[in-house]
């Protein structure tokens, strides 16, 4: 066995494996953890496909922001398992059927070479020929209209981002802390002056 | 000398010699990084012990010296205590996750012209994105110890070093601009090159001066990102509780160590991207990897005086000025860099 072959397969198993334990594990946050690890398992199969520039932007896009970012959210859940296995049966069929949809685009693409869907063969490149120069050549002369729409596709998401927690600012009952450092004691607390009762 | 040893090496191995070079090259990087490390500590206290008129540790060995020797040694017999009810595998997985980024990082750092473990072309994105996985030893920890103040400190942190990574990552891509390239050693080379540098003033070509302002918001980026004073809102040692107060013994020193580590990982890439990296300031010395050295060691110095300096930031100020100040001035310069680029004033063809 080649030793590229032999990476390819420690990687892909670890892939595989981290891939069940992220639907089978019990605890969400070793669930995300997993899927870091299933992230960095496959950026490394794309380093050996020579897709540098891909395999490194998903390890700093998924799992250096978006994984974090979901391991906040996560770790602020109140989990009740029972809760969420009430559902089961009555979720099963959609879900089925969902699973059903996925293994046949799966099997599609896998079968892609079988069935003879693509056109063109993964181009090889030399050692000295820069990936990343490649794709944004590409990006900013023949895809540019379709990439300047992902960017204000994207834009339009962060402002609805922002506006959504934007919107209660009114009920919110969050003091500025640039003002409460200038709070003094005579604002909060006051002393009456009480005149000494007379004893009988 | 060394093709003596790499003849050797290959006679003695065979066809597993490029593995056995290659680990040997990793240990020549990560003994004398961790020999640093744990010197900085040392001078950490000496500085700032000079700068309050103190004198710092000199009790063990001469000039206390053996002092960061004697300090590991503690923290190793020490006990790691596991606190009840927290997630042990995570838990100890956490200043794993904090420390192996920063060693990682040094593959592809180029030390000279020729000297670097790993020539790739795409070295500054590999640095970017092995250092963002640094966080999550910050935000597992802070959850894995099963305590409500670990928990916040360590939402605190991730928060302030996921905001500051954003000013970072907007600063490097001006560099990367200029520099038309993402590989390191290009980035170097492009700033020996330029009017001053051919006058012999080369330390004026460098991209500290055409990128002033990405320089300043880098440097007060890089204090942030380690959770160094005064944005130590990490662990504030007298004040506020930090993420890894359930940590003990050598659990809690990994930490340490990957604080200190990834100082000195990003003062050398400040050294590379701003200063010039090996290249000497001046035309009539040569270039070198004392250069290098020299300048890690100067901005390891600002990270220290600005601690005894500054007191500490707090947390809205630290957000405030991440968010609206440094971001908006990386994309202004961005721009400004940008159309400086197509001006028939460029300066950097």
């Amino acid at each position: 066995m080649e030793f590229r072959t032999f990476v390819f397969y420690f990687l892909s198993a670890i892939l595989v494996i981290a891939g069940l334990r992220v639907i089978t594990s019990r605890n969400p946050v070793h669930a995300a953890l997993f899927l870091v690890l299933a992230f960095f398992s496959a950026s490394g199969i794309w380093m050996l496909l020579q897709a540098e520039f891909l395999a490194i932007a998903l390890v700093l896009i998924y799992v250096g922001a978006v994984m974090v970012l979901f391991l906040f959210v996560v770790m602020m859940l109140d989990i009740n398992l029972d809760r969420l296995r009430e559902g089961f049966w009555s979720y099963l069929p959609l879900g089925s059927i969902i699973a059903l949809l996925m293994v046949a685009e799966m099997g599609l693409v896998l079968g892609g070479n079988y069935l003879g869907l693509f056109e063109a063969e993964v181009p090889q490149t030399s050692a000295d020929h820069s990936n990343v120069q490649a794709v944004g050549r590409l990006l900013f002369t023949e895809y540019v209209y379709p990439f300047e729409l992902a960017s204000v596709i994207l834009l339009v998401g962060i402002v609805a981002a922002v506006a959504l927690t934007q919107r209660e600012r009114r009920q919110s009952k969050a003091v500025s802390p640039s003002q409460q450092v200038f709070v003094k004691a005579w604002d909060r607390y006051r002393v009456l002056q009480m005149p000494a009762e007379k004893k009988d | 000398m060394v093709d003596a040893l790499q003849g050797f090496l290959q006679g003695l191995f065979g066809s597993v010699f490029p593995l056995v070079w290659t680990l040997l090259k990793i240990v020549l990087i990560i003994a004398p990084l961790l020999l640093a490390v744990a010197y900085l500590t040392f001078w950490e206290r000496k500085i700032i012990g000079w700068m309050q008129v103190r004198i710092g540790p000199n009790r063990v060995g001469p000039w206390g010296l053996i002092q960061p020797i004697a300090d590991g040694l503690k923290l190793l017999l020490k006990e790691v205590v596991i606190p009840t009810g927290c997630d042990k595998s995570v838990f100890l997985l956490a200043p794993m996750f904090a420390f192996a980024p920063a060693l990682a990082a040094w593959a592809v750092i180029p030390f000279n012209d020729t000297l670097v473990l790993a020539n790739v072309n795409a070295s500054l994105l590999y640095i970017m994105s092995i250092t963002s996985i640094g966080v999550y030893g910050i935000i597992l920890s802070g959850w894995a110890s099963n305590s409500k103040y670990a928990f916040l400190g360590g939402m605190r942190s991730a928060a302030q070093m996921i905001s500051y990574e954003v000013a970072m990552g907007l600063a490097l891509v001006v560099v990367l601009m200029v520099s038309n390239s993402l590989n390191l050693g290009d980035i170097v080379r492009g700033q020996g090159q330029g009017y001053f540098a051919d006058k012999g003033l080369s330390f004026l070509s460098w991209n500290w001066l055409p990128l002033l302002p990405m320089f300043v918001v880098y440097l007060v980026s890089i204090v942030a990102e380690t959770n160094r004073a005064p944005f130590d809102l990490a662990e504030g040692e007298s004040e506020i509780v930090g993420f890894h107060v359930e940590y003990s013994g050598m659990a809690f020193a990994v930490f340490f160590l990957a604080e200190y580590a990834n100082m000195i990982l990003v003062s050398t890439l400040t050294s590379i991207l701003f200063l010039g990296g090996w290249l000497s300031p001046v035309g009539f010395l040569p270039d070198g990897i004392l250069w290098l050295l020299l300048k890690i060691s100067a901005v390891l110095f600002i990270f220290l005086w600005v601690r005894a300096t500054f007191p500490r930031y707090r947390y809205d100020q630290v957000m405030r000025l991440g968010w609206k100040v440094f971001i908006p001035l990386c994309l202004i310069w961005l721009v400004v860099v940008g159309c400086w680029m197509m001006s028939p004033l460029n300066i950097w063809k």
